[in-house]
């Protein structure tokens, strides 16, 4: 736990420094693996015909999945899939992390056979008293999904608690 | 069947989804999400022995929240918006029962769209990951 986290103006010059984007696949194998992660029974998660007969090209994007990162050993992070260069690094030496929030805004449908390109920035730092964790880093990210056309089709945004 | 603009009204609750995720559940959301925190599968991982267990992931909770909008929805729309906030930490084996009412439902420039308030309540009753979504109907 650290006692004197502060946000330095190095740190907020990290704000609005757009990441390398990164590729998103959604298949249908992925779709699948996200709905049955999430332990779906619908079928058009899961069944092509099931998904055209429901008005689909092909089987939907399930709520708050936005394809998976491409992943490549030595480019990607081991823990959470994306690209282990994601934009400029805060050096604020908490060691630990929860997930404050998530929102999704959707502009268009996403489905399998669709390639998004992400890419994200941070929008805000703010400082918090957790109730035990002490003083906490609130990082807000935005990420942004283009599809293959060039569309921007999702905005994501999420805060991730340091402590 | 596909929910219709004519099927609800303000204030009616979306029927309720309740999850047990066991630790194999949660390794499933991980391989199917690409999330592989040991925060969520590893009990030796150094952050999960200080809170004592591993925990549920936020966006877990938050992917039962969309599927709950989804199962009430049945493709008669399309969600616009869905967020939640992770104010509680679940734990495994516990169970988690995912709800919702409809706050708000209105035309406007010829659209159709409802707002919903959601939930996420653990075996105590607390409300772990409060959240909302708005649907924009076909």
């Amino acid at each position: 736990m650290a006692e004197e986290v502060v946000i330095t103006d190095e740190m907020r010059g990290l704000i609005g420094i757009e990441s390398t984007p990164w590729i998103h696949e959604v298949t249908t194998t992925s779709v699948r693996a996200f709905a049955r992660g999430v332990g779906y029974r619908d079928p058009v998660y899961y069944d092509i015909e099931a998904a055209q007969a429901a008005g689909y090209r092909s089987l939907p994007c399930p709520p708050t999945y936005l394809g998976t990162p491409v992943f490549i050993p030595g480019q990607s992070s081991e823990t959470f899939s994306g690209p282990k260069d994601d934009g400029p690094t805060l050096e604020h030496g908490l060691p630990n992390l929860l997930d404050g929030g998530t929102e999704t805004e959707y502009l268009a449908d996403i489905c399998a056979g669709d390639t998004l390109t992400a890419s994200s920035s941070i929008v805000d730092l703010s400082i918090r008293e957790g109730k035990s964790t002490g003083k906490m880093l609130i990082v807000t990210r935005e990420t942004r999904c283009l599809n293959q056309n060039g569309e921007l089709v999702a905005r994501q945004s999420g805060q991730a608690i340091f402590y | 069947m596909a929910r219709t603009w004519d099927s609800f009204s303000e204030g009616d609750a979306l029927p309720q989804l309740t999850k047990t995720p066991g630790v194999s559940d949660l390794v499933k959301y991980s391989a199917g999400g690409g999330d592989f925190n040991p925060l969520h599968h590893d009990y030796a991982f150094p952050q999960a022995k200080a809170i004592g267990s591993i925990i549920v992931h936020g966006r877990f909770k938050y992917a039962c929240l969309g599927e709950l909008v989804s199962n009430w929805l049945d493709h008669g729309g399309r969600i616009e918006n869905i967020a939640c906030q992770y104010r509680g930490m679940d734990l495994p084996d516990q169970t988690m029962t995912c709800g919702g009412v409809v706050k708000r439902k209105w035309e406007e420039d010829g659209k159709k769209r409802a707002e919903l308030e959601l939930f996420v309540e653990n075996s105590s009753g607390k409300n772990t990951t409060p959240g909302t979504a708005r649907v924009v109907f076909k």
